[in-house]
């Protein structure tokens, strides 16, 4: 893997931020994007936007085989065994609450929830809101000071009761990689379903739905060198045919009159209205770039950059890392003790470095170690050691400054 | 005693005199220290100003006809912010503060300098400044 030629496919690492060359440490809120996908949009309002699955024209023909070329691409990286479970979203947020929102219905009073202590706002907010519309109960699997969830406690949380499970396949906050194997087959013993919330794990993992034998896997391009704005429902054929539609509209009917509406087959029963057709075949086009590359040659280098940092870290004197689980991503939560977070961010964005600082959209982890927040770092295999330094070098200074 | 246009200018001047943000945080860092701080009593959420990432209390007394406000945060940097805003409004008539502009944010590049959740902190702080302004202008009255 030649990470200076990879560099050189993402115009954005070239600038510089407050005079200084830009180290793009925010990789896990998104990555960047590389000319190739830049170019696979800009080629298609160019040469063939149009409205897609409708029009009897060459442009509509032409733009509907791009989009539906990217949903095979998106089958294939996931290898889903049907093409039709595969449903464009708006992204990972959208496709929890195509999920919770058909829930909704199937739920009822007394059913039980399970989400882990890990999650991210967005996959808490759905599920608290729809135990308040059915009268199910949210149970939640707690972690360890490492960021581990407990795997005891989770079968003790598991009954005939358990409805749906749902976890972050990584966490956000911390780069925990979560057993979903084992999360997976336990709630499946008890008849429950499972949603995978896979944002922060499709950079870095390649997640085999089938093997897996997960009932819902979620995720957006955005966070894998895709634009924003577009993302990825996968269902079982068996599940998404039970789940009612979300939202009612144009292309997810198959016959209206007044008195019923026939919706729909997979996958468009939840795809109405005009989707973000460019963004689609974007997605396509930077899974296309990952594979080019390939997954584990990315997992092999992130890891190296991830052992790199830790170390460099850990070294600076009153630094404590959150999220210390054997298993993670190339991500690294830390605080400084007697400074706060969005001072450290603030003194490294002036020196052209970006970093996350705050509680990430996942405060019930930032209560439990009982801290406004961290920086995160998250790295990308287009980061160099080179920048690490740099980065090592601005935090002292900060330090320096701060204390 | 300095009208509020005053200090303010006098706050410009100083900015201008730094060459780089650098050592524009660098002052910040230390006027931050320099805060007039709140009487531990009042840290609590009722004086928690709500649209601050980080936490800041802000507490306002009057003294004659003065207002004197005191404030802290738990971030050093937010502390900076405070106290340009505090030595800029404290000590003053609650008609002054209500009636004083704030273009020496703008002067001083303070705004586009903050990342965009301190900045709409900033705006909040302010607020609340005039808020304590009008709460007090009522009493006076």
């Amino acid at each position: 893997m030649d990470v200076q030629k990879i560099r050189k496919d993402f115009p954005i690492l070239a600038r510089e931020v407050n005079g200084k060359p830009l180290v793009y440490f925010d990789n896990a809120a998104t990555s960047q994007t590389p000319v190739q996908v830049i170019d696979t949009i800009v080629d298609y309002y160019k040469n063939y936007n149009a409205n897609i699955h409708r029009g009897v024209h060459s442009l509509s023909q032409e733009a509907t085989d791009a989009y539906e070329a990217a949903r095979k691409k998106i089958q294939k990286h996931f290898n889903a065994a049907q093409l039709h479970e595969i449903i464009f979203t708006s992204g990972t947020t959208h496709s929890i609450n195509v999920v919770s929102n058909g829930y909704a219905q199937l739920l009822k009073q007394g059913d039980e929830l399970i989400v882990s202590a890990l999650e991210h706002h967005s996959n808490i907010v759905p599920w608290q809101m729809l135990c308040e519309k059915t009268g199910a109960k949210l149970k939640v699997i707690p972690m360890n000071q490492e960021g581990v969830l407990l795997m005891d406690e989770y079968e003790k949380l598991l009954s005939d009761k358990t409805r749906l499970v749902f976890v972050d396949h990584v966490s956000n906050a911390l780069g925990t990689v979560n057993p979903i194997e084992t999360i997976i087959d336990k709630a499946h013993a008890v008849g429950a379903e499972v949603l995978i919330d896979g944002a922060q794990a499709s950079p870095h993992i390649q997640a085999d739905v089938q093997a897996l034998d997960v009932d819902y896997y979620v995720t957006s391009a955005h966070k894998l060198c895709g634009p924003t704005g577009i993302g990825m429902l996968y269902g079982k054929e068996s599940a998404l045919n039970r789940l009612p539609p979300y939202q009612g509209g144009g292309e997810m009917i198959a016959e209206v009159t007044f008195e019923k509406t026939t919706y729909a087959d997979l996958p468009h029963k939840f795809e109405a209205g005009t989707p973000n057709i460019a963004g689609g075949i974007a997605f396509g086009a930077a899974l296309d770039y990952i594979n080019n590359i390939g997954m584990d040659q990315i997992a092999a280098y992130e890891a190296e950059l991830l052992n790199y940092a830790t170390k460099a870290l850990q070294k600076i004197p009153h630094l404590k890392v959150y999220g210390t689980a054997p298993q993670k991503t190339a991500v690294i939560s830390f605080n400084v003790e007697g400074i706060h977070p969005y001072d450290i961010g603030s003194i490294l964005d002036k020196l052209g470095i970006a970093v996350r600082t705050g509680h990430h959209c996942a405060q019930p982890i930032m209560d439990y170690y009982q801290i406004p927040g961290t920086v995160r770092a998250s790295f990308s295999f287009y980061n160099t050691f080179e920048e690490i330094d740099s980065m090592v070098e601005a935090l002292k200074k900060a330090i320096q400054m701060l204390q | 005693m300095e009208t509020i246009q005053e200090v303010q200018e006098e706050i410009v001047e100083e900015f201008s005199m730094f060459e780089d943000w650098m050592q524009r945080y660098e002052y910040m860092i230390e006027l931050g220290k320099s805060l007039p701080l709140i009487d531990a009593q009042y840290k609590t959420d009722d004086y928690i100003i709500k649209g601050c990432q980080s936490k800041v209390w802000v507490h306002a007394d009057l003294e004659d006809d003065k207002l004197i406000f005191t404030a802290d945060s738990d971030a050093i940097i937010t502390k900076g912010i405070i106290a340009i805003l505090i030595r800029a409004f404290s000590h003053q008539h609650p008609d002054a503060i209500l009636e004083a502009g704030t273009e020496f944010i703008d002067k001083i590049g303070l705004k586009e300098h903050l990342s965009p959740t301190r900045a709409n902190g900033l705006v909040s702080m302010i607020k609340q400044l005039k808020m304590y302004a009008i709460a007090f202008k009522t009493q006076l009255n």
